[in-house]
């Protein structure tokens, strides 16, 4: 047993350290809140592409892809470096949707055209995608959605609806599942496709999040036409792919690196905020609980350690029930911390990002937690995959 | 980063599993918890003999040298078959003050004498108070001549009723300091405490017990580095077979969850079952690998101040909540002595307290956090 880095992916770690350090110093305030955060404002969504790019040309959003299709054939263990370092910096620039997605999907279910065509830009942080899946009946039970694509000759027609589109508005393209044979039900008669958002039988509508931010949104398709070429995978048979789909790089590993860089700003916080004539830090309730969520994260992060190992041993598509775990673990051990932190605060405890908050955007954090609770799986769908996994019977 | 076992490893978790489910079935365990001695004489001989007892003591003293992962593998393996036996506190506890504190001649003496199943020994440092601090240690050893002279109550002795010598931590002007000391001394009472996990666990009471000087374990005053040194093995192996024996329990009611049928389906198709069995899962994957993660610094030498805390911490209520989760889930019948789950139930509760419970190691990580 050995959890050392070699020489060399130590000194790229430090590659990776050394170019956040460096680019960093020119993003704009307000990038803590991690990846969607980004897509709020102008601004921040200007440093988030710019990033993109960055990263692009220096080939980290595809360190373990073949040459031919953008990437830098290093072995997946320096992607997870990557993405772990990435992480202690919210993620600019990381299109989790393109990269952590739906290129993974194409590199074991695409065509060779598709790969050759549709990787590279996403390797070059060029073209940004967003997730078609959640539609407004459809959303533990994926399966049932109803957004149809007709054929047409060489051409689908699309009509329907998504929802909770995160970064649809700015999105350059969406990977999403439509049903391509209407008399079938449920997980048969599905088919995966890749479209141009800028299609103008797009429509794109804001949902403002409950904190007023808008981050995603309802898109509804009307007679949009996309080329066969643009379907990935077997026609009618895109759920099989889908499956694997929901579980490539879940190890989780960043959340909850930068959840241990977060709790510094706690420690320091109640180690030199005074209330009542005393430091928070004398209280035992307060030093316990940051111990506690101490541990919470670092237990956390060595089952993320394995499942990154056990992705390097076993490829691409891990079995679902450990990224299950770590993504209900870290989204709960999100939340405890926020609730912890904002109440830690007192009065301040309300307040948003600004001149009166003393932690930044930690409210955010927690205005942002059930939904981090729901996407990507709720809690309650990964606790059934993890008990599936153990042998107890489906529904 | 290889975060696999080695074949070596899988090999020897496969032999201490053969050995104890032969040896100890639980119906076995419950005959030995019942018994007067609370361990089986047999079980302990036949254990030296395989090599267990000094698997990591150092070749100079008869031991392999290996890694303490090897002693967390056989822990894991005994915590699953709930196995009461003297290996904690005379192989782990008490080998390891040898180890920390004793001359050459004492380890020479001791350690192959433990390690041929020949010599049981128990650790006496709480005491009435039953605090984990230095400053709980308050017994006092007085010099007389070239002895000292002990007196005072000792609390929560694993062995002591067993045991051939004591290791007791007792106050001298220079501080805490250690004594070996002769178990079956008259001046010595030894009573076995009513606890959660029915094992050893003593009260010893030291009337006039004199000690001679040559019989303390390392300089007087640094008794309770010689503990600290300790500790983190001992936490780590109280933690392995903490979480063997959540493992095991887990096991069982996941089977259970699929044979038990009410209302026309196993309980296990109903999602409020489904349910906390994940969370169960998760509570054990997660220390789980944090185990072997904090076993390898150890044995890398690395400072785990932070982590061997954390570690116990989550341990300590990870294995209650799923020990606990185990019991109801199997109903009624979980509730019954007869039947094997309630053997974690209880080692959940009596193992809280061993190496420190959750409050003491909560206040160490936030000591060691900067708080």
């Amino acid at each position: 047993m050995d959890y050392r880095l070699t020489d060399e992916q130590q000194a790229l770690k430090q590659e990776f350290i050394d170019f956040f350090e460096e680019e960093m110093k020119n993003a704009p305030t307000g990038m803590e809140g991690g990846m969607e955060s980004n897509f709020q404002n102008d601004e921040a969504f200007a440093f988030f592409q710019y990033m993109a790019k960055r990263q692009g040309e220096k080939g980290y959003h595809a360190m373990a892809w073949p040459e031919e299709y953008g990437g830098r054939e290093a072995p997946m263990m320096d992607q997870a470096i990557f993405n772990e370092v990435a992480a202690l910096y919210g993620n600019p620039g990381h299109d989790g949707w393109g990269i952590g997605m739906f290129a993974p999907t194409l590199l074991i279910g695409g065509t060779e055209e598709q790969k050759q065509r549709l990787l590279p830009p996403i390797a070059k942080g060029e073209t940004l995608y967003c997730q078609g899946w959640s539609e407004p009946d459809a959303g533990s039970d994926l399966a049932s959605l109803k957004t149809l694509a007709i054929r047409d000759g060489e051409h689908y027609v699309i009509n329907g609806q998504k929802i909770w589109t995160t970064g649809g508005h700015r999105a350059e393209r969406m990977f999403m599942l439509a049903r391509t044979d209407p008399d079938t039900q449920r997980s048969k008669g599905l088919s995966i496709f890749s479209l141009d958002m800028k299609d103008p039988g797009v429509e794109v509508r804001p949902i403002k999040f409950l904190d007023g931010s808008h981050v995603y949104n309802e898109v509804f398709f009307k007679d949009i036409r996309v080329h066969e070429r643009d379907r990935v995978g077997p026609e009618h048979d895109g759920w099989s792919l889908t499956r694997q789909t929901m579980n490539f790089e879940r190890s989780g590993s960043g959340r909850f690196v930068s959840g241990l860089k977060g709790l510094q700003e706690l420690i320091d916080y109640a180690k030199n905020t005074k209330r009542d004539g005393k430091l928070l830090s004398e209280n035992p309730k307060v030093r316990h609980t940051i111990a506690q969520l101490y541990a919470d994260y670092d237990v956390g992060y060595a089952l993320s350690q394995k499942i990154i190992w056990l992705q390097e041993q076993e490829g691409l598509a891990v079995e679902p029930t450990l990224p299950s775990q770590t993504k209900v673990f870290s989204s709960e051990l999100a939340q405890r911390r926020a609730e912890f932190a904002t109440s830690l605060m007192g009065l301040y405890g309300q307040v948003f990002d600004s001149k009166w908050a003393p932690m930044g955007a930690v409210l955010t954090s927690h205005m942002q937690a059930p939904g981090m609770n729901i996407a990507a799986g709720s809690s309650e769908i990964q606790r059934n995959i993890i008990a599936w996994g153990l042998g107890l019977p489906r529904f | 980063m290889d975060l696999g076992f080695s074949s070596e490893q899988d090999m020897l978790r496969k032999s201490v599993a053969e050995f104890l489910t032969k040896e100890c079935p639980y119906d076995i365990v419950r005959d030995i918890e019942d018994s007067e001695d609370g361990y089986s004489p047999q079980a302990w001989r036949k254990m030296a003999e395989l090599g267990w007892m000094e698997l990591h003591y150092p070749e100079e003293f008869g031991g392999y040298g290996d890694p303490f992962m090897d002693v967390l593998i056989i822990m894991e393996e005994m915590g699953k078959r709930a196995f009461p036996s003297p290996f904690f506190p005379t192989v782990v506890q008490c080998g390891l003050v040898v180890l920390a504190a004793g001359s050459d001649a004492q380890k020479k003496v001791l350690l192959p004498k433990i390690a041929q199943g020949k010599l049981i020994m128990a650790l006496a440092q709480y005491e009435v108070e039953a605090s984990y601090l230095e400053t709980g240690i308050t017994m006092p050893a007085v010099p007389s001549g070239d002895q000292y002279i002990l007196n005072g109550t000792k609390m929560f002795v694993t062995d002591a009723n067993i045991a051939e010598k004591m290791i007791v931590a007792a106050r001298t002007d220079e501080g805490v300091t250690l004594f070996l000391v002769d178990a079956k001394d008259p001046g010595i009472t030894c009573t076995r405490i009513p606890t959660a996990g029915m094992d050893n666990t003593c009260e010893v009471i030291f009337k006039d017990v004199a000690v001679p000087a040559a019989d303390v374990l390392g300089a007087p005053g640094e008794g309770w580095q010689a503990l600290e040194a300790m500790a983190p093995k001992a936490t780590l192996a109280k933690c392995g077979e903490m979480l063997g024996g959540a493992k095991a329990g887990l096991d069982m009611t996941i089977a259970y969850a699929k044979e038990r049928v009410q209302y026309g389906r196993p309980i296990g198709f109903y999602q409020a079952i489904q349910h906390f069995l994940a969370d169960m899962q998760l509570a054990y994957d997660t220390a789980f690998s944090y185990l072997y993660k904090v076993a390898w610094m150890v044995d890398e030498g690395m400072d785990t101040t932070r982590e061997i805390s954390a570690l116990k911490a989550k341990v300590n209520e990870n294995y209650k909540f799923i020990s606990e989760r185990c019991v109801h889930i199997h109903g009624g019948v979980g509730t019954t002595r007869e039947y094997d789950v309630g053997l974690f139930y209880r080692r959940a509760k009596a193992f809280e307290f061993v190496m420190g419970d959750t409050e003491h190691h909560n206040e160490k990580l936030a000591q060691a956090l900067g708080l």
